[in-house]
């Protein structure tokens, strides 16, 4: 029993060192699309990680893969060390998931959804209580608490999964798209948490649209398109002297230069 | 731009029928079915026209008005109009409300049931062929008519958009619609009968429906053949207004519905505290049971199931019990056991990718079947021990109640267990959260129905031991085989249940994923 506690204790130490995420060869195909190309990806630990790509580039796919929710075709996935296909529970206790497109079971209260992700990972009821307020309090979500979830706006909704996503005090955020539709001052207040969570010790990984955001926020980047890695690294090295916005359009392609069809201009 | 519009109704039945051939067959056999109502209504208003004058006024009149009462009324309760253009929709586009207005009229008429309604209104004219004016105001009446129904049925369908619009008015309409639908056959008994012994009556009811909005219009030409023209006046002059009323108020519930298309429902804060989460250890298999039961509560889904429990009895008692022989009803509490307890075999499906949380948190595959387990044994296990009670009680047949808490023990507990076995390992096509519980995907109800016919035939295998005894029991009246029947349920049953939760978690353990991808494909 001891001697079991101390392998755990120097795990723990060891992760750390050990990137928070990394991707090797990762494959995945529906039907005759490629999704995923052998993709290969390494999260630094304590890194703020933001993730980018045009629609359909595969980054939903990439981080359902990486957490432990779909299965990859081909390719190792590894948590602080942990690798995620053989040891799917250790896996999971090291990651806090906000999924971009899977529903929440909506006819609970926010308290109640926030609870549940908190017992089923195993907390016991008394610090799942005091963390969900913590939570709700955090996310200006107090108000709310016993509203049920199917009748939260879009960046409520959004904002009560953050904190199921946290509940459990995870090493590594995992976020799908996590400021859509979530208004500016929660946004903020959002981007406050997470950086106090990288300022911690916290690894983060965000993939988002808004280039501008990223470029502030995040201190890594990597630009996905059509399943693979164009670019990554520190945020300055992908960027060079341009604007992310530049860099990334420069990388993806598919810019159109004109003004559009003349019945369209007005004068 | 009516051309239009109505062009689009089309175009859209088109698309979604091309996208599933099972709408395609469902809409055959609605419009054969119409054929076969409309043929017969056809030739029976020509047959009525040999028939006094009083009897065709009798029938037209109060034919007509149960139509136009039920053009107005069914969609209201059904939600299910054809609302292929809807209003809400057309809301963005410089379209002036009087061509909506017309063309949604248009549209209405022109599909099978408005359709139906039209010929079968213009056949009255055969009802009067013998009275050349008759039959011609028939033709303009029948015109008047269908379209009243028509236009009666987007009126009160706009205007209850605005008071039923919130989630749970939904909701419980939804629930509420299937009770007369499962009773229809009581129902269509008690009415017979009533009609019956009021036949001689008909004539003095049909006398003044025709003085009613719903009932004057398709009164005028009888009136007109009899001679008495002064109170066909009057009667069309009701008719005319009803249309008109009906024009003006829909106008303006539709002119309303486009000025503020979104409904949104008022956010209130419900009850605080964690609610059965309290209740339940705070353990993950107790959490989920905790969230299982919310759910049984909360999702018109889970009810809908909940609800067939009282109307089983009743069911049984109308048609086996109302000449007398009450000895049905003791396969109540049977029949309740294996509705409720094969109720969660599509568990996992009615999460829908909500089910991801489980995968997220790494709960364990035998918590989560544990927890869906007790949530659903908590009340099931009660109500049918209770039915049984009684159901013996009634028939005053106490000597077979061992037997029948034995199959009720073996089916409740193997029901169970092969409910927790299906449903972490088989995904369904069943509503998504948020739908009518009675909607089906296109399908959904084949797939759905064969395996639920392959469950239950697990299920009945597998309760063959105690099912035997018992059924011995009761013929020979052996008391003993009945307590027999009872211990082997319970024991057989157990050892099902203990096995099915492991398999089951087992399987979702390693399935997990597979199951949430095939949740996300039925999105």
């Amino acid at each position: 029993m001891t001697s079991e506690h101390t392998v755990t204790v120097e795990n723990e130490r060891i992760r750390d060192h050990l990137p928070a995420l990394e991707i090797r060869g990762l494959v995945k195909q529906f039907g005759e699309k490629v999704a995923v190309d052998n993709l290969d990806l390494t999260v630094p630990s304590g890194s703020f990680y933001g993730l980018v790509g045009p629609n359909g580039a595969g980054k939903t796919t990439t981080l359902s893969m990486a957490t432990g929710l779909l299965r990859p075709d081909a390719g190792q996935v590894s948590i602080h060390g942990v690798d995620v296909w053989t040891n799917l529970v250790a896996a999971k206790r090291l990651v806090g998931n906000l999924s971009d497109g899977v529903r929440l079971f909506d006819r609970l209260t926010g308290l109640q959804l926030v609870t549940y992700a908190g017992l089923l990972s195993g907390m016991t009821r008394e610090v799942v209580a005091e963390r969900a307020n913590d939570l709700l309090q955090l996310l200006d979500l107090e108000t709310a608490a016993g509203t049920l979830v199917i009748d939260y706006s879009a960046g409520m909704t959004k904002k009560i999964a953050l904190a199921c996503a946290l509940v459990h005090a995870p090493r590594l955020l995992v976020l799908d798209e996590p400021f859509e539709s979530v208004d500016p001052v929660s946004a903020a207040n959002i981007r406050d948490i997470l950086d106090g969570f990288v300022n911690s010790g916290g690894t983060v990984i965000v993939s988002s649209h808004v280039m501008d955001m990223v470029q502030r926020m995040c201190d890594h980047v990597a630009v996905i398109a059509q399943g693979r890695v164009l670019a990554s690294g520190t945020t300055d090295e992908v960027r060079g002297d341009s604007t992310l916005e530049d860099r990334f359009v420069e990388l993806v392609g598919g810019r159109r230069t004109g003004e559009g069809p003349a019945w369209l201009r007005l004068s | 731009m009516v051309a239009t519009l109505v062009r689009l109704r089309f175009l859209l039945l088109a698309n979604s029928l091309k996208r599933s051939p099972w709408q395609l067959i469902a809409v055959v056999i609605g419009g054969l079915y119409g054929l076969g109502i409309l043929i017969s209504a056809v030739a029976g208003l020509f047959v009525l026209s040999f028939a006094e004058i009083e009897l065709a006024r009798t029938v037209t009149v109060l034919a007509g008005a149960a139509v136009t009462l039920g053009w107005t009324l069914l969609p209201v309760l059904t939600s299910g109009i054809d609302q292929t253009v809807e209003p809400a929709r057309l809301a963005t586009f410089p379209i002036p409300l009087n061509t909506l207005l017309l063309s949604l009229a248009i549209s209405g008429v022109l599909g099978v049931p408005g359709l139906v309604t039209l010929v079968a209104a213009l056949a009255t004219a055969g009802t009067w062929w013998r009275y050349p004016v008759a039959a011609l105001v028939a033709v303009v009446c029948a015109a008047i008519g269908v379209l009243t129904c028509v236009i009666g049925s987007r009126m009160l369908v706009a205007l209850t958009a605005r008071i039923s619009s919130g989630r749970r008015a939904r909701e419980a309409k939804g629930i509420l619609v299937v009770i007369p639908a499962l009773l229809l056959g009581p129902i269509i008994l008690g009415l017979t009968q009533v009609l019956s012994d009021v036949s001689d009556l008909l004539p003095r009811i049909a006398h003044l429906v025709s003085w009613s909005p719903f009932g004057a219009i398709w009164a005028v030409p009888a009136d007109v053949a009899s001679g008495d023209l002064g109170r066909a006046a009057w009667e069309f002059l009701i008719g005319i207004a009803t249309l008109v009323v009906f024009v003006l108020v829909w106008r303006w519930g539709l002119a309303l519905a486009l000025e503020t298309p979104s409904r949104s429902t008022l956010v209130k804060a419900g009850t605080r505290g964690l609610g059965l989460f309290t209740v339940f250890p705070g353990t993950p298999a107790g959490a989920v049971a905790a969230r299982a039961l919310t759910y049984w509560i909360r999702d018109p889904r889970y009810t809908q199931s909940l609800i067939t429990v009282p109307l089983v009895p009743v069911l049984i008692f109308f048609y086996a019990g109302s000449n007398g022989n009450l000895a049905p009803l003791n396969a109540v509490a049977p029949i309740v056991a294996v509705l409720l307890s094969m109720s969660i075999y599509t568990d996992v499906s009615y999460d829908n990718t909500a089910f991801a949380l489980h995968l997220q948190t790494g709960v364990s595959g035998r918590a989560d079947r544990i927890g869906r387990v007790i949530a659903l044994a908590i009340f099931a296990v009660p109500i049918c021990f209770a039915l049984a009670i009684a159901s013996v009680w009634i028939t005053n047949a106490w000597e077979i109640l061992p037997g029948l808490l034995g199959i009720i023990a073996g089916v409740l507990l193997t029901g169970f267990a092969v409910s927790s076995l299906i449903s972490g390992r088989f995904v369904f096509m069943v509503p998504a959260p948020g739908e009518s519980p009675f909607k089906s995907k296109p399908g959904g109800g084949v797939s759905l129905m064969l395996s639920t016919f392959a469950s239950w035939s697990v299920l009945g295998i597998l309760t063959l031991p105690e099912l035997v005894l018992a059924i011995v029991g009761f013929a020979s009246g052996n008391i003993a085989l009945g307590w027999l029947s009872l211990l082997v349920g319970i024991v057989l049953g157990s050892g099902f249940l203990i096995i099915g939760v492991r398999i089951g978690g087992a399987i979702l353990d390693r399935r997990g994923p597979d199951l949430l991808a095939q949740l996300q494909k039925q999105k």
